[in-house]
């Protein structure tokens, strides 16, 4: 009975903190490379119909995941039990699987937008998609070392 | 059926080709005003039956009403009649801002409330018909709203719209009942006889948004008929970034509600047994 609820409650930490990690970084690309830089644009002459599709999916996908993954923050919160270090695993697993996506399939693969419109935008690409990687990994690093169930099994102890 | 008249007459009118606008604005104004007074009417009837109806509804329903009303009567429908970015203002007035106060407004419970039995009996097996259940599901009510947006900008039916004052109050009632149809169809406030899950509604939801954001950044680069490529452009980031706003509200409503009906009862992982005995106890 304990353990299944300790499963479920460990899921639901890595869950909230991709889905708030996936809307946050959508919302920073948003703000930052679209509305402040502008160097993305609105839509590219060169962007295909799939290409299209999967941005406008991703958008309403994004501004769900942030709400929503907050909301099941609070329900953590409320029911004690949250696990700070694996949410937060989940975050960055989250930014760092958007980033990729962005920077592979959406940049490079669809074509629907480029990072930025200068000549070699291959110093971008590369910056971009290895922080991604970087990101990811530290991510899926802080899950694994909180996937054990003894972070929370010491939180139920010390209580 | 004052506005049934009007209608009809309406609709002579624009073959004689006498001013729609002004008609149309007149049709859709006196249709508003009257669920505005139909409703606070229904609020002093059954404030003298039951214990008092919430101030706070009846305000959102007249936000709601007179959100909608800006929308098809006065400057802005004007000036929405030759200019694309008003008229998508106008959209998102009609079809996403007011029926979320109207949805918050509990018509429905208030409809149920003020009739009599019999009547109340007939309205509740209405609303559990099949058709009614058809209509309201959310792929349904996704697809008739989203869809019909679709229609209206990718086709000859934006041109239509302007020429034919019928087919012009037509798409602006079905922007406002599909948009409402749809709002309640994702957020319960009013009681629902089928209920789908928060999970399934999610889904729904983001779909639907997709498709809204998908339109608008289409709409950028294929203007709808007779619209000039700069206003297209313009209309289409009103569409998409305020439209945004609102669907954030939505999508908030939605996860508040789950917050609530997730509620623990206890606390649960310290002091589940205690409470449990001492449930037990009693």
């Amino acid at each position: 009975m304990r353990n299944n609820n300790d499963i479920e409650v460990s899921r639901r930490n890595m869950w909230s903190g991709i889905l708030f990690g996936v809307g946050l970084i959508a919302f920073i690309d948003e703000t930052v490379f679209h509305q402040l830089l502008r160097w993305h644009h609105f839509y590219d002459k060169s962007t295909t119909d799939i290409g299209l599709i999967s941005d406008g999916i991703f958008h309403a996908f994004s501004w769900f995941a942030t709400i929503a993954g907050l909301f099941l923050f609070a329900d953590l919160r409320r029911r004690n039990g949250l696990i700070f270090q694996r949410w937060l695993g989940g975050v960055l697993l989250g930014v760092g699987v958007f980033q990729l996506y962005d920077g592979i399939i959406q940049h490079k693969w669809m074509r629907i937008h480029q990072i930025r419109y200068v000549d070699n935008v291959i110093v971008y690409d590369i910056v971009w998609n290895v922080g991604a990687l970087i990101i990811l990994l530290i991510g899926i690093y802080l899950i694994f070392r909180t996937s054990k169930n003894s972070t929370l099994k010491e939180k139920n102890a010390n209580e | 059926m004052n506005s049934q008249y009007l209608l009809h007459s309406h609709g002579h009118n624009a073959m004689n080709h006498s001013v729609p606008g002004i008609n149309l604005q007149l049709v859709l104004g006196v249709v508003f005003i009257f669920l505005l007074v139909a409703y606070i009417t229904a609020v002093l009837i059954t404030n003298q039956r039951y214990k008092k109806w919430p101030i706070f509804r009846t305000i959102c329903w007249t936000i709601g009403m007179v959100i909608a009303l800006a929308a098809v009567v006065g400057p802005l429908a004007n000036i929405a009649h030759s200019n694309f970015t008003a008229h998508m203002v106008s959209h998102l007035f009609l079809s996403m801002v007011a029926p979320i106060f109207l949805a918050i407004a509990k018509p429905i419970t208030l409809l149920l409330r003020t009739a009599n039995t019999t009547l109340a009996r007939k309205l509740t097996s209405i609303l559990k018909s099949r058709l009614l259940k058809f209509v309201s599901h959310p792929i349904t009510a996704a697809v008739l709203n989203v869809g019909g947006l679709w229609l209206l900008y990718t086709t000859n039916l934006f041109v239509y719209m302007h020429e034919n004052a019928f087919f012009a109050l037509f798409v602006h009632l079905h922007f406002f009942i599909a948009g409402y149809v749809f709002t309640i169809s994702i957020i319960y406030f009013d009681p629902v006889y089928h209920q789908y899950s928060y999970r399934f509604r999610a889904a729904v939801l983001i779909i639907a948004i997709a498709g809204h954001d998908i339109l608008s950044k289409y709409m950028y680069a294929n203007p709808p008929a007779g619209v000039s490529q700069q206003e297209a452009e313009m209309g289409s980031m009103v569409m998409y970034y305020v439209g945004d706003w609102i669907e954030v509200v939505i999508i908030i409503i939605f996860c508040w509600q789950w917050y609530k009906s997730a509620k623990p009862r206890r606390n649960v992982t310290v002091g589940f047994n205690r409470e449990q005995v001492s449930m037990h106890g009693k």
